[in-house]
């Protein structure tokens, strides 16, 4: 690729040249050849589009994008981009409407992103107009393709995607399927500002290597240990991923404390346990899976505390994690206080994903001078495959296989 | 006690030197034992959506937040500075209090930056408890509804 100026050293997914974090050319080419290329880019969530004309806006990479439900009950997204000069043409990030209209010149368009009027089309009193071999449906806002699987709201602007089962391969449809099974209700949004490029936020969270090592939280409180039992899931593409945990007391053994690790401690223990105290939700006796869908979506289960996570880019070294709480529109009043007071493990107050937040911004801040240098991601060795282990960077490299595939590098 | 105006611009002067002044373990003793703390922002108060960046109902589960933050959890050494404004009082008996006070806090890095934080207002219902003017609910609506990566002090 003509643009492409970084240099991998080889062929291989354990040397990540450190330049890909800041690389403006990179972006640019993100943005065509993996957001606008053909993956499927989460946009929200149906039940948050409940009638004929609810929309959002949202964002597809760097472009803006109205997600909208027209009366046929089908899911619409197009460009949120006038045609005609190029302005948003919606303002809110959600709302109710029959159509759009840009403020601008008042061009407007239905909810299926057809430009329907041109305000003046024929002039006024004779002058003006456009000319009359202007044809409206020559013109509008680029469409996207629309997938819902179990309730996800997916985008793609390539007509060459595949469906989103195939995209997303058996595995992970059925991991997703587990979670989303039934209908949610959206119980908080939250919109946390990263200080680092959107890909070491999206390797963090493929990385089952560090989440008990960084977090003391998860290991003291044995919420996810790398002893557990478990495994990490990594589909062909190399793309998507689950990482999975099952607390059993039984099975506790002395490995931290052979480590000698800051993250496991004897004496700290709460106050208050109902932080921790949740329900049985689901018969396989899993009570962590986090699962990735190429490029930037995220769903979580961390005990009873649901939730999906959108990865934006925002810049080269900037990117915004918008957390969307989810509990079951059947929860029981006690089963959705447990999920308000577990969601203290997550987001940018965290007990958790407090230092997820701030890790990045360290490699980012630590790489500055060093883009001929390479991170090493050779834990659990060079390969992608799915394992039980979970003290392997497999989905790490899976996101650098997936990734050179897109990007031809 | 006269709970009014001046009761309640005291007590958040010293709600906010004891943050500010890294005193936090005094933070919780601000709280009755039974009490409502969150942290959201004005989206989600508007929509009714219950969910917190910070959730407690219990002066305990605030004991434990400070506590993680000087034994569990990693992140760079910073505090902050509060501005709060003048209380609006809806409503002040000789038992408590409904009122809201707005607030800016600016963070202060290690590296010697400073920079506004966060801006909103404390929704609260103040009581008395022998004597004592406390907090049974103080809700921080955050004016933006983007936080910065890190919320670690409370506001």
């Amino acid at each position: 690729m003509q643009e492409h100026t970084i240099a991998w050293k080889g062929p291989g997914l354990t040397r990540i040249p450190f330049a890909l974090y800041s690389d403006a050319a990179t972006a640019r080419a993100e943005q065509q050849r993996i957001f606008r290329g053909p993956t499927w880019n989460y946009l929200c969530l149906e039940a948050e589009l409940p009638e004929g004309g609810s929309f959002r806006t949202t964002f597809v990479g760097e472009t803006p994008v109205v997600v909208v439900k027209d009366d046929d009950g089908e899911v619409y997204a197009f460009e949120n981009r006038c045609a005609h000069r190029g302005a948003l043409i919606a303002l809110e990030r959600s709302g109710k409407a029959e159509s759009f209209q840009c403020v601008y010149h008042a061009w407007s368009y239905n909810r299926q992103g057809d430009l329907t009027g041109v305000a003046f089309e024929k002039g006024v009193k004779g002058q003006g107009g456009m000319p009359p071999q202007f044809c409206k449906e020559e013109h509008g806002p680029r469409k996207l393709r629309i997938a819902v699987f179990c309730g996800l709201v997916f985008g793609s602007f390539d007509d060459e995607v595949p469906p989103i089962d195939e995209y997303l391969g058996p595995q992970i449809c059925e991991r997703i399927e587990r979670v989303l099974h039934k209908p949610v209700e959206v119980i908080g949004r939250f919109t946390q500002a990263l200080p680092n490029n959107w890909k070491l936020y999206v390797e963090n969270v493929k990385d089952s290597y560090h989440a008990s090592l960084l977090h003391l939280f998860f290991t003291t409180f044995e919420i996810n240990r790398l002893s557990q039992k478990g495994g990490v899931i990594v589909d062909e593409s190399g793309g998507h991923h689950v990482s999975f945990s099952m607390i059993d007391p039984a099975a506790a053994d002395a490995s931290y404390k052979e480590q000698g690790l800051r993250s496991d401690t004897e004496n700290y223990r709460l106050k208050d346990p109902s932080l921790l105290a949740g329900f049985a939700e689901y018969d396989d006796g899993i009570t962590l899976q986090i699962l990735s869908v190429f490029p930037g979506f995220i769903l979580q289960q961390i005990q009873n505390c649901l939730a999906v996570r959108q990865v934006l880019p925002k810049g080269l070294d900037r990117s915004e994690l918008n957390w969307t709480y989810l509990g079951y529109a059947d929860d029981t009043p006690e089963q959705r206080t447990v999920r308000l007071k577990q969601a203290n493990l997550v987001g940018p107050a965290g007990f958790i994903s407090m230092e997820d937040g701030a890790v990045g911004g360290f490699v980012q801040r630590g790489i500055a001078g060093a883009r001929e240098l390479d991170a090493v991601v050779e834990m659990g060795g060079d390969g992608a495959a799915s394992g039980e282990g979970r003290a392997t960077e497999a989905s790490v490299r899976g996101f650098w296989k997936a990734y050179r595939a897109r990007m031809e590098a | 006690m006269a709970v009014d105006l001046l009761a309640i611009a005291a007590f958040n002067a010293a709600y906010a030197h004891a943050i500010d002044s890294e005193a936090l373990e005094q933070w919780p003793g601000f709280f009755t034992a039974r009490c409502h703390y969150r942290i959201t922002h004005v989206e989600n108060e508007r929509e009714g959506l219950p969910a917190g960046i910070v959730y407690a109902d219990s002066r305990a589960m605030l004991e434990d937040r400070i506590a993680a933050l000087r034994e569990a959890n990693i992140y760079e050494r910073h505090r902050y500075r509060h501005l709060l404004g003048l209380p609006l009082v809806d409503s002040a008996s000789a038992d408590g209090a409904v009122a809201r006070t707005p607030f800016m806090v600016a963070r202060i890095m290690h590296t010697g930056q400073a920079e506004l934080f966060a801006t909103g207002a404390y929704r609260d219902r103040f009581v008395v408890e022998q004597g004592r003017l406390l907090l049974a609910e103080r809700v921080a609506v955050c004016d933006s509804t983007v936080t910065d990566t890190l919320m670690a002090l409370p506001l």
